[in-house]
């Protein structure tokens, strides 16, 4: 049996998908990246090669395809893709038609528009800003001392929602601070974190066509589908593996390039 | 470059010479004809920019309240200047910028010039001469040309009183030929790049300007011109590319990113990808200028220079640059601190790709402050495009 192998080394996260000749899933995996790529892509290897059986070992695998910040860090032989093909090939693997994908990462967010084709038309990024990137949420979360799921729960239960008006990730926090204390309803400004947040993220790109989502954020807040929903009109399109999609498209990748390149 | 920066640093030294400062696209012609050795303080700015040394002045400049929001050639400009420093100095074995006796600028560029040159006017306590252009233009009147031309020639008066000399008219038309001929020449350069594979790269023409900026309408700029042409057609004779395996032909939309440009050439070039033309280059192209009517056709050329037109006329000429140079895609410089030189932000990119299919990059910077630039999503923002055709 031949493995193929995407590797995401994501300034945050890095997330590895193993799959078979054919495009069945065999492992995941997900570790925080730490401050050397190098060792992290050691160390997930390791891990996912564990969760798969302890005889597993690099040659099993045929290819690799790193992408991510860090692909040029994989330290084994690999071929490199930008996550932005990468993203397109894994959600285009789940869903087709004409659309905006955006993958909302902890760091940055991507918004590419992908025609009926599933080719790529244009693309763009988050400026040096985290406005609109997981780092926004996580943040929050961590100035309330309240888990990711409990803030998701609480704003499922507004009715309405405070509205929070910088765009600031720092601001933003003190904002919060401040509402609490006036003694504001804490479900109606946790609903205020998400709107403010989708608001950011709709004010960088024209959704055309279906929407596609994906990115550690949008695996982790799926409270952000519905306010993606309400505002957009738009039901969101979600593959399975949100998190690790765009590993998955760079496994897809090593997949056919499994001809071009002999290891 | 050197050479041109001693003389203007000698210049400001001796009591026999005069120096004027100058806006990159201001009125040099005639103070080069008054008489006058001309210093522009944007590339004095660049220079900053290009060695790296920029947020190290913009702080400063910050400091006394010049906003981190405003051009950052200015704010690193000023910044070096409280600070006693200049790259003149490492780059030119210059020791300071040369002291000026008159600050002259316009504002078919943008406002910012006009607050920079009055700051260094209370500094050394010169007069300030300032050219108002109308703005934006669509159709280029008559009038437009009159008003500016006028003011042109009250200049002269302006220069007259400080250098107590008459305006030798003569002269100026000399100048005026001079710098024509070095528009050409500049222009010729550039389309070069209509060569597949391209000769030059953008980057390449953000060196080889500082002729066109700063030495237009002398002959040392047009012996330089004729020397790169001469070694560029040489290039193109052996079908030599600027970079070894052209694919993708890149057209540039905005300013420079002076601190980055060594960086993004070669992520260009890794990519099989060149930049080959710009707008920014492009500007300092004048082949109208005649000295049949001087100070009209120098009204005419610095009015229609590209950063000075209607959204209309903008749309059209990238158009027709992107085709002219067989471009696969522009990509779209949006600087922080330069709103007027950075045409993304009014819906152009989307126009274009909607309009008429050119496919659209928008890289964010900024010309100095790299603070405003992430290396990582620039790399990656280059590396996908060739993935995607
Ligand atoms: S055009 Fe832009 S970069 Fe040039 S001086 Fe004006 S604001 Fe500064």
């Amino acid at each position: 049996m031949s493995f193929f192998a995407g590797i995401d080394i994501g300034s945050s996260y890095t997330k590895i998908c193993l799959i078979d000749e054919k495009k069945k899933i065999i492992a995941e995996d997900i570790v925080s990246s730490g401050i050397s790529f190098e060792k992290t892509s050691k160390k997930i290897l390791r891990r996912v090669f564990k969760k798969i059986n302890g005889n597993f070992k690099i040659n099993d695998i045929k290819v690799f395809v790193s992408t991510g910040v860090g692909r040029y860090n994989f330290p084994f032989k690999k071929i490199t893709k930008t996550e932005i093909s990468c993203l397109v090939k894994g959600m285009t693997y789940y869903f087709s038609g004409k659309g905006t994908i955006i993958d909302i990462g902890a760091e940055d967010v991507k918004m590419v528009q992908i025609n009926e084709e599933g080719e790529e038309v244009d693309f763009k990024m988050n400026r040096k800003c985290a406005a609109g990137t997981g780092a926004f949420i996580e943040e929050i979360s961590r100035k309330l001392r309240m888990p990711l799921k409990k803030l998701n729960n609480l704003a499922e239960q507004a009715k309405k929602s405070i509205e929070i008006n910088s765009f600031c990730t720092v601001f933003a926090g003190t904002e919060i601070i401040h509402l609490i204390r006036e003694g504001k309803d804490i479900k109606e400004i946790a609903r205020g974190v998400f709107e403010s947040f989708v608001n950011r993220i709709l004010s960088m790109v024209k959704v055309e066509g279906k929407l596609f989502l994906a990115g550690g954020a949008v695996a982790h807040n799926p409270f952000l589908l519905k306010v993606f929903e309400e505002k957009t009109g738009i039901t969101p399109l979600v593959p399975p593996n949100p998190q690790t999609l765009v590993a998955f498209g760079a496994a897809l990748f090593a997949l056919e390039n499994k001809k071009k390149i002999d290891v | 470059m050197e050479r041109y920066y001693k003389e203007i640093y000698e210049a400001s030294q001796s009591d026999k010479e005069k120096v004027a400062w100058c806006s990159s696209v201001g009125p040099a012609e005639i103070l080069i004809a008054a008489g006058f050795k001309v210093y522009y303080p944007e590339n004095h700015g660049a220079l900053i920019g290009a060695k790296k040394l920029a947020t190290k002045y913009i702080i400063k400049a910050n400091s006394i309240g010049y906003s981190p929001d405003i051009c950052s050639y200015l704010t690193s400009d000023i910044g070096a200047y409280l600070m006693n420093e200049t790259p003149l100095k490492d780059a030119y074995n210059v020791p300071s910028i040369p002291r000026p006796d008159v600050l002259v600028y316009n504002t078919n560029q943008c406002r910012e010039v006009q607050d920079w040159f009055k700051f260094y006017g209370n500094e050394f306590k010169i007069p300030v001469v300032g050219i108002f252009s109308p703005w934006k233009i669509k159709d280029l009147k008559k009038e437009h040309v009159e008003f500016v031309s006028n003011q042109f020639k009250n200049l002269v008066k302006e220069l007259e009183k400080i250098t107590q000399r008459k305006f030798d008219y003569d002269y100026f038309k000399e100048v005026i030929n001079l710098s024509r001929e070095c528009s050409l020449l500049w222009k010729r350069f550039l389309e070069t790049a209509q060569n597949r594979p391209s000769p030059i790269t953008f980057f390449d023409g953000t060196i080889h300007m500082a002729p066109a900026v700063c030495l237009r309408g002398l002959k040392e700029a047009v012996d330089y011109y004729k020397l790169l042409n001469s070694e560029v057609e040489e290039r193109i004779k052996r079908k030599e590319g600027a970079i070894d395996n052209e694919k993708i032909r890149f057209y540039w939309e905005g300013m420079p990113i002076w601190g980055r440009l060594r960086f993004l050439s070669e992520v260009f070039e890794k990519n099989n990808s060149n930049v080959v033309a710009s707008t920014y280059c492009n500007s300092w192209v004048f082949e109208d200028l005649s000295p049949e009517e001087p100070f009209e056709s120098m009204a005419e050329c610095y009015l229609k220079i590209f950063i000075n037109r209607s959204e209309e006329v903008k749309e059209r000429i990238l158009v027709e640059e992107i085709q002219k140079y067989k471009c696969d895609a522009i990509i779209f410089h949006d600087a922080k601190t330069c709103p007027h030189n950075t045409n993304s932000r009014f819906g152009m990119p989307e126009r274009l790709r909607e309009k008429y299919g050119i496919k659209t990059l928008i890289i964010y910077g900024d010309l100095n402050d790299l603070r405003c630039f992430s290396d990582e999503q620039t790399k990656t923002l280059i590396e996908s495009f060739p993935e995607r055709t």
